[in-house]
Formats: structure tokens, C-alpha cells, sequence
């Protein structure tokens, strides 16, 4: 990983829809060079994945997500590990993490609304034998989400010329 | 009734762009590579601490020299990122942006009859300052195949008995050239000999891409004759803020203060309070909006060069300054048509003073989207023209 690698990397979180031309040209290296860099750095599992930032109220999807604080009993040899990937594997489930605090894990999850939520915690999630206690958190709306504004901006008034 | 206004007042020409700027008013989905000003908000932890001053009532005057914190602070900002040493205490003035800063120093050396050698292109304000203070503003004109640098012959050729300052801006504003340590080292031998003050307004010193900026007053002897101008507007996206620095020799560092506190008293506070979280914890934003601009030039010259509009590499600041001349237009023609067919506003280049015809001032302190978009549009305006 050197600084065009960063670049790189800086460039794909904002906008990873960026053509390999128009990388290659902002970080001043080959288009080859640059879709060989990426190539590593996907395969070495720095990029993960590529997707959009998705307004779903706005989408009219009528989806509702929650977030759930979890107490976790940790497990011998294992810690939160275990309890952790068995928790990850529900599709529902949209991010985990193990946290510092009064809870251990912390986790978001969707659903198409309160109840279907509701159920999908207490059903699965709480009834699990290493769950001690939960938390359960509606969003009730986004401000901003992986460091994008959801709220709109009122226009300034920029001048065309200034010299 | 007497005709009232001044004759210097009559003597400074009225803005070369009114007529451009009222007719993109007039317009819909204009796309403006005209503004000379960062495309970004001033970064937020800097208006948090201006908006938290203002609630403990942090309103009042300041100081003539501004904030002491603020001086204390550029001091050694200065002296870490510039090689530069200025006290606090007598060698440096907050200013209200670089206009202020560059107005109190011509007015503090120049006296009516002295030449002020000014390199051009160049931002606007500096002929009518010199004339306003009596001065005589002395064109030296830079050159694309200079790479728009001061060449020491044509600043030879310039120099007379009544030469008393030299201006020069680099990174530069319209053009985007660097000064790099040898060619302000020819510079700075000439201005020596001739006894010359130098005012060096380096208001996009962060803006620099290929290597560091070399503040002019680093240079050979020039310390003792040099008034340094720099400021927060562009860096740290500060415009409207109003917040500028003159460093300078204590002697005329005095004599610049004096005229800041009749004319000025002194910056705006809340602009100095920004300022000073800026230099305490902005880097990191600074660097971040710096790294954006950097892309945005690679992308930006690649593209005019793609599309017919020959492009030197612009090494500093946000403004490509590509050629028009292929297309057989005139600057003037090539801006005024391109904004009514296209409506993309860009400055004509004989607006900053001789060696910009022929040019268009492009700036690139906008979002890609529009730049890409821009680009799409001045393509169709060339391809109309051939």
C-alpha cells in the first residue's frame, strides 16, 4: 500500500462508479497500472464490496431498520466470536459489531416494518443462549449514513464571477 | 451640480466581466468555472468554534494586530510548513482577507510618481490599488512559454530609476504557475539590486501540487525587503470570512498598521476565532480539500487538452488557463459565446492584464459532475466552431 494505492481507495469510497480511465488519470498512473492495483487490492480484501448508499424512505420502500444492543455471555477459547458469525449469517441482519460499553455487541437490522422487527429479534436473536439482554432502537429517520447527508441542503447563492 | 467623483476614482477601469455576470444572472443552469473560491463549506469544526465564541460573546474588537493566539499560532505555522520567521508581536497584521492586506501595503511604500512593477496576468486588484495610491502600475508580462514565471529579462526591461516595488502572485491566479526555488532566486537577485521592495501575495501557497511552495521571503536576501500576504480564504474555504495576514519587516509592518487601524481597526473576530481552530485542527480537512482539487486539475487539464483547448500544466491553485486561440476567437468572444450557447461562465484571460489574451480562466473549485459536464458542453462549442 503506498499513496496511490490511498488515493485510490479515497476515491472509490465517495464514488466507487469512477471509470478505471478517468482513476488512472486523477492519480496520475496507467489505466493498466490502476485496474492492477485494484485487482490486489480487492483480492487482498482491503475493497470488500461495491454498492450504493440508498435513501429506502425515499425509495417509498416503507422499510424500517432498528438497531439492537446485545449482552452477550462470551464463550471459552472463543470470546464473541462464535455467537457473533451465527448472528451474521441472518439476512436481516445488516451490520455487527462488537462494541465497548454497558452492551457487547451491536447490531442493525431491517425489516418491512415495527412488527416484522419485532419478531425477528425476539424469535431469533433474544432466545439465543448466550443473549443475556436486548436493546432494541427504531431509526426513526436518517440524518446521514456512510458519511453521506440525507437532508437537503437549501442552495447558497454563489456568485458566476469572482476574479 | 459639480462633478463629484475623484479623478482617481475616474482613472481605475470598472470590472471586466460586469456584462458577463449580469447576463449568467439571467440565465438558467449555468455552469460556472468563473468564481474564484473553493466549491466546499468552510469546514464545520471551524464554524463550531466561531458559533461557540459568538454564544460566550466573543463579538468585540480585537486587537489592531488581531488576535494574539491567532498571531502567536501563524508564527509558528509559518515557521514549520514556510522556513518563515515573523514576530507575532511586530511583524505580522491579521488582515480583512488579502485585499485589505495588499491596499495597506502599497499604501505603506508607495508615494505618488513611484512604479510598482506588477507581473501579469495577475489578480485584478492590484494595477487599481497601486493607481489609488498614486502609484504607477508597470506591467511585466509573464508567458506561456515561461510557463507563466517571472523571466528576469522582461523584469529587467521594466525597471527604471522610479521603480519602487515589485507584485507577484504565485502559485498564480489566473494562471496556475509555480515559482520554483531557481527562478525566484534570479528574481530575487534583480530586486535586490535595484533596491526594490517585494510584496508577495501567496494566497494559494497550499495549493500546491508537484512539490512544496517556497515562500518568497526565504529566498536569497529578500527577507529583509519582502511583505509576505497570505490568508484563510482558499485553503480552508474561507471566503466570506474575511480573514488575511501581512507579514513584513517591522518597519513597514508599523507603517501598514498604522493605516489598518484608521481604515480597518481590525478583522472581523469571529473570522480570527475560525482561523485559529483552522490552524490548531484543520489540517486534516485542509489537506483533504487539497488532495480533491488535485484530482479534479488531472482531470480537468487532461480533458481541455482532449478536446482542443491546448493546456499547460497549472502547478498551483484552482485555475487551468487553457488556450483559445486555434478556435480564431478572440478571449472576450470565445467566454461571451460560450456562456450564451453552452451557458458555461469562464473569465476571459485579458481580464488579468496583458499575456492573458487569448486565454480562458477556468476554474476547477467544482464538484466533478459539473466539471465533467462543462467539459461535454465546451466540446460541442468547439466542434460547432470548426
Amino acid at each position: 500500500m503506498d499513496e496511490k494505492d490511498l488515493l485510490l481507495l479515497q476515491l472509490l469510497e465517495e464514488n466507487s462508479r469512477l471509470t478505471i480511465r478517468d482513476m488512472a488519470v486523477m492519480a496520475e498512473v496507467s489505466p493498466e497500472e490502476t485496474q492492477a492495483r485494484i485487482a490486489a487490492m480487492e483480492a487482498a480484501g482491503v475493497i470488500r464490496s461495491y454498492s450504493a448508499v440508498i435513501d429506502w424512505e425515499r425509495a417509498g420502500n416503507g422499510e424500517v431498520s432498528a438497531i439492537i444492543e446485545l449482552k452477550v455471555n462470551p464463550e471459552r477459547d472463543y470470546g464473541y466470536d462464535r455467537i457473533a458469525e451465527r448472528i451474521a449469517r441472518f439476512r436481516q441482519v445488516r451490520s455487527l459489531r462488537l462494541i465497548t460499553g454497558t452492551y457487547d455487541l451491536q447490531i442493525t437490522v431491517t425489516g418491512k416494518n415495527m412488527q416484522e422487527v419485532a419478531r425477528f429479534v425476539s424469535e431469533y436473536i433474544a432466545p439465543m443462549d448466550r443473549i443475556r439482554e436486548t436493546a432494541t432502537h427504531i431509526i426513526m429517520k436518517i440524518y446521514k449514513e456512510n458519511g453521506r447527508t440525507f437532508c437537503e441542503k437549501e442552495g447558497t447563492e454563489r456568485i458566476p464571477y469572482s476574479l | 451640480m459639480k462633478d463629484f467623483i475623484s479623478q482617481r476614482a475616474r482613472e481605475i477601469p470598472p470590472s471586466g466581466i460586469r456584462k458577463f455576470f449580469d447576463l449568467a444572472l439571467t440565465m438558467e443552469e449555468v455552469i460556472s468555472l468563473g468564481v474564484g473560491e473553493p466549491d466546499f463549506p468552510t469546514p464545520w469544526n471551524l464554524c463550531e468554534a466561531s458559533i461557540y465564541s459568538i454564544e460566550q460573546g466573543g463579538t468585540s474588537y480585537t486587537s489592531n494586530r488581531g488576535l494574539q493566539s491567532l498571531r502567536e499560532a501563524l508564527s509558528r505555522y509559518l515557521h514549520e510548513h514556510y522556513h518563515l520567521s515573523y514576530d507575532p508581536d511586530g511583524e505580522m497584521i491579521i488582515t480583512t482577507g488579502v485585499s485589505e492586506g495588499l491596499d495597506i501595503a502599497i499604501r505603506a511604500i508607495v508615494d505618488p510618481g513611484d512604479e510598482v512593477l506588477v507581473a501579469e496576468p495577475c489578480y485584478v486588484s492590484y494595477p487599481p490599488c497601486v493607481t489609488l495610491a498614486g502609484g504607477i502600475p508597470v506591467p511585466v508580462q509573464c508567458v506561456e512559454k515561461d510557463h507563466f514565471c517571472l523571466n528576469p529579462d522582461r523584469l529587467m526591461e521594466k525597471i527604471s530609476g522610479k521603480s519602487k516595488a515589485l507584485i507577484i502572485n504565485f502559485p498564480n491566479n489566473p494562471t496556475g504557475a509555480v515559482m520554483r526555488s531557481e527562478d525566484l532566486k534570479a528574481m530575487a537577485d534583480i530586486v535586490c539590486d535595484h533596491d526594490l521592495i517585494l510584496i508577495s501575495d501567496e494566497v494559494y501557497a497550499e495549493l500546491t501540487y508537484e512539490g512544496r511552495h517556497v515562500a518568497s521571503a526565504t529566498v536569497g536576501d529578500l527577507a529583509e525587503r519582502t511583505i509576505t500576504l497570505n490568508g484563510f480564504s482558499k485553503a480552508y474555504a474561507m471566503t466570506g470570512w474575511r480573514i488575511g495576514y501581512l507579514c513584513a519587516p517591522n518597519d513597514i509592518c508599523d507603517a501598514a498598521l498604522k493605516i489598518h487601524q484608521y481604515v480597518m481597526l481590525c478583522a472581523p473576530v469571529m473570522g480570527q476565532v475560525a482561523a485559529l481552530e483552522g490552524i490548531r485542527r484543520g489540517e486534516e480537512e485542509k489537506d483533504r480539500m487539497i488532495r480533491e482539487y488535485h484530482v479534479r486539475r488531472n482531470l480537468f487539464v487532461e480533458s481541455l487538452n482532449r478536446i482542443g483547448l491546448p493546456c499547460h500544466l497549472p502547478e498551483g491553485a484552482f485555475y487551468a488557463f487553457p488556450s483559445v486561440e486555434k478556435s480564431g476567437l478572440t478571449d472576450y468572444e470565445f467566454a461571451e459565446r460560450l456562456l450564451k450557447e453552452e451557458h458555461v461562465a469562464a473569465v476571459p484571460g485579458s481580464v488579468f492584464g496583458s499575456g492573458g489574451e487569448g486565454h480562458l480562466r477556468c476554474a476547477y473549485a467544482v464538484s466533478r459532475k459539473d466539471l465533467n459536464e462543462a467539459v461535454m458542453r465546451m466540446e460541442q462549442f468547439i466542434s460547432r466552431l470548426s
